[in-house]
């Protein structure tokens, strides 16, 4: 099969995670949204991987996941730190860098 | 011992003595009065030491060095902590030791009552030792430290009421002036050091004849620097305004600073440096017309105020005057002869001054003194010693002393002659304001406060007040203690006056034409390359000159004793007829009005101006204000970029990120 299709696919995730982020305001979906980028990014190592007929794509591809793993726990623990102190779990509401 | 080693033991005992009450006046209390005049008299005792063991060396090796370690070597600078102990540097910690002793322990009495007694005492055992330090100091170097000491102790005495305003801007008056002539003493030490080389004062005397010219242009320069420096410790016109204003301070402070010792620095300073002032003459003949100026001026002065401390503060200006035309023209041994006199008789003036304004409870007008001879008989009877003294009446000591000045300038001739004769006018004004003095505030009606003295109750103002401006103070500390303490009932006061009184009277006979010459022999040494010390006049001419100065003294008292005894309102009807005349000496020949316009205000104005200008316009606006605003600008704009919306950065980045995708994308192909 072409490579082609799975590079597609993987924009498309890659696509649909970035328009989550970009547009949904509620922190543990964004969250989710940023799991599908990655992942859309780890098709893509696998696939080259499998193109070149090299296990270096899907070593990395296996790092990226630990690293979205550690991520993931770092963003969950803000979400239940923002709940905790009865915050609204809503990005636009949490503007407190502006300059 | 050695002598050197004495030289030491002077300057130990009253720095141990300023450390050990400043540090333990919790514990000492009422006591530091008593360490404090210990010290002293160790130091005095020390003084006696030296002299002793300088008269067991032969007179050419009278001029002894010792210094412990150096500050610095380097560059042709060879800087010691280093004393010099000869015959004049003896006689000066004598005068200044034993003078100072007495104040000591008058001031355990005088001050019984005021808070603050252990701060007070400090600050004298530090001025002493800074005197004895200027006096001591064998380069140089020490001597600037030692002169600075001086101003220093001199603003904290002066100040040492704290809470009375006219005391704080009196002490920063004084310590302006002072820091004027400190500028000069080390830039006249520049100019001198530029050609000779070394700072230890033996080094440049032998050095000065060898590089300098005759009148050569920088030591002229050097040495008129070194009188302004002498000039403004000495009160000497035109930097003599501190001194009536530091009468603010404790009268024995007045006593002590500005009657004997601290105002005499001048008279040393130019003294010590005699070996300068003969090469650079011109120098010398502007001191000497100074001082003379000075002795005129401040008796014409002294003749119309009413403060009594102020009268007496222009009457030491004048015998400053006296010593300092004196040493500028070459009577080094009647100048320093003077100095020792006048410490014992204005001193003793000054601590009678303090009994009375005790007695008339804080004030010092003598307009509201009179007829306290009964009520206070002994201060009476000092202020007669000292007064006589003052006027040169013989055979008191000022007659012997200022007649040796004098007697000298005429014997040297030319323009010395003038000065002479001057000087003698103003031996005449000297008599008048003496015993206008004696007579306006001992003789007449007595006074309220006079007649309850003599019921035998000491007058009490009700409240503290400033004898200046009338102003109501409390008594806690930073003002005067509650008591007022005359001499009469306190032993503590009568015994130093009774003292100076004896030496007032028979401090003169050391040093009489034809009998004995025991300064003159004494300083000898010190002296000895000098072609001015060995011309003196002879013993006809001198005994001439007393005589003379004895007719005027006699006319001067008798003068005062017609103004101000016979007819009481002969005073008062000349003031009428002369009204211009009184109230320009009235006003100090406008000398405080004239530096004002000249100095003081142009200053302030600049000092307006650079703030207005400089530092407000050019750096806070021009230099730091530019810098900021570029800042601010630069942060305004990349602030705006910052809205805290978390969709906004993630945009950006993809915008980012994907542009330069496409840049590389692009510049791959």
């Amino acid at each position: 099969m072409n490579i082609g299709w799975y590079l597609v696919v993987s924009a498309l995730i890659f696509c649909i995670g970035t328009a989550g982020v970009l547009i949904r305001p509620n922190p543990m979906v964004i969250l989710l949204c940023l799991e599908l980028m990655l992942n859309a990014g780890n098709l893509a190592l696998v696939a080259f991987s499998r193109m070149w007929g090299s296990d270096d794509g899907q070593i990395f591809a296996l790092i990226v996941m630990v690293v979205a793993a550690c991520e993931v726990t770092v963003g969950l623990g803000l979400i239940v730190a923002l709940y905790r102190r009865q915050l609204p779990v809503d990005v636009d509401e949490l503007t407190e860098l502006r300059g | 011992m050695k002598t050197t080693t004495y030289g030491w033991l002077i300057l130990l005992f009253p720095l141990l003595g300023t450390i050990l009450i400043g540090l333990g006046y919790k514990r000492l209390g009422q006591a530091s009065g008593w360490v404090a005049s210990l010290a002293i008299a160790l130091a005095f005792a020390a003084s006696v030491g030296a002299l002793l063991s300088l008269l067991g060396h032969s007179d050419g090796h009278r001029e002894l060095t010792s210094s412990l370690w150096n500050y610095d070597v380097s560059a042709g600078v060879n800087a010691k902590l280093q004393v010099l102990v000869d015959p004049l540097s003896v006689f000066m910690c004598l005068v200044v030791s034993g003078v100072s002793t007495l104040i000591h322990i008058y001031s355990i009495g005088y001050i019984r009552s005021d808070r603050g007694e252990s701060r007070y005492f400090s600050y004298l055992n530090y001025f002493v030792f800074s005197m004895l330090l200027l006096v001591l100091a064998g380069n140089f170097l020490l001597l600037i430290v030692g002169w600075a000491f001086v101003g220093a102790a001199s603003y904290m005495l002066i100040s040492f009421w704290y809470r009375r305003t006219t005391a704080t801007s009196a002490g920063i008056k004084a310590f302006v002036i002072n820091v004027l002539g400190d500028v000069g003493l080390v830039l006249g030490t520049f100019f001198i050091f530029r050609h000779t080389h070394t700072l230890s004062l033996l080094g440049t005397f032998a050095a000065a004849p060898h590089v300098f010219a005759h009148n050569s242009t920088d030591l002229v320069a050097g040495c008129l620097l070194l009188l302004v420096g002498a000039f403004a410790k000495s009160a000497q016109i035109p930097l003599h305004t501190w001194l009536p204003d530091a009468m603010e301070g404790p009268t024995p402070v007045s006593a002590l600073i500005h009657a004997a010792t601290m105002v005499t620095a001048g008279v040393y300073l130019i003294a010590r440096m005699h070996p300068l002032f003969e090469i650079a003459t011109t120098a010398a003949d502007v001191g000497a017309i100074v001082g003379c100026l000075t002795l005129l001026v401040a008796a014409t002065i002294a003749i119309v105020q009413t403060d009594l401390k102020r009268v007496i503060a222009y009457s030491t200006m004048s015998q400053i005057g006296y010593m300092i035309m004196g040493v500028s023209a070459g009577a080094y041994a009647g100048g320093l002869f003077h100095l020792m006199t006048h410490a014992f008789f204005k001193a003793l003036l000054f601590m009678g001054a303090g009994s009375l304004i005790s007695a008339m409870g804080g004030e010092q007008s003598l307009d509201k003194m009179s007829g306290f001879r009964k009520a206070l008989p002994f201060t009476f009877a000092c202020f007669i010693l000292g007064g006589l003294a003052l006027s040169g009446m013989p055979p008191f000591s000022g007659w012997f002393s200022k007649d040796d000045i004098l007697g000298y300038l005429l014997h040297r001739g030319g323009l010395f002659v003038v000065l002479g004769i001057l000087g003698y006018a103003g031996a005449l004004l000297t008599g008048i304001y003496t015993f206008r003095m004696i007579f306006r505030a001992f003789f007449g009606d007595p006074c309220a406060e006079a007649v309850e003295l003599e019921h035998g109750h000491l007058h009490h103002a009700e409240s503290g007040f400033n004898p200046n401006n009338h102003e109501l103070e409390d008594t806690d500390v930073g003002f005067p203690g509650p008591e007022h303490n005359i001499a009469e009932r306190n032993w503590t006061m009568m015994f130093p006056m009774a003292t100076l009184g004896v030496l007032a009277l028979v401090g003169g006979f050391i040093e009489i034409p034809g009998v004995d010459d025991v300064i003159t022999k004494f300083l000898r040494p010190t002296f000895a390359g000098s072609r001015l010390f060995a011309m003196e006049p002879t013993t006809g001419n001198a005994w001439i000159g007393l005589i003379v100065g004895a007719v005027i003294a006699v006319a001067g008292v008798s003068i005062a004793f017609v103004l101000w005894i016979r007819e009481p309102g002969a005073s008062a009807r000349l003031q009428q007829r002369l009204p211009a005349l009184h109230t320009f000496l009235y006003n100090k020949w406008y000398f405080d009005e004239l530096i004002d316009v000249l100095v003081v205000r142009p200053a302030q104005m600049t000092g307006r101006f650079a703030q207005a200008a400089l530092d407000g316009g050019l750096i806070a606006d021009g230099v730091t204000g530019s810098g900021t605003g570029i800042v601010r600008a630069a942060s305004g704009a990349v602030r705006r970029a910052q809205t805290g919306f978390l969709r906004y950065y993630v945009a950006l980045m993809i915008v980012g990120i994907g542009g330069i995708a496409l840049y590389f994308l692009i510049a791959s192909t």
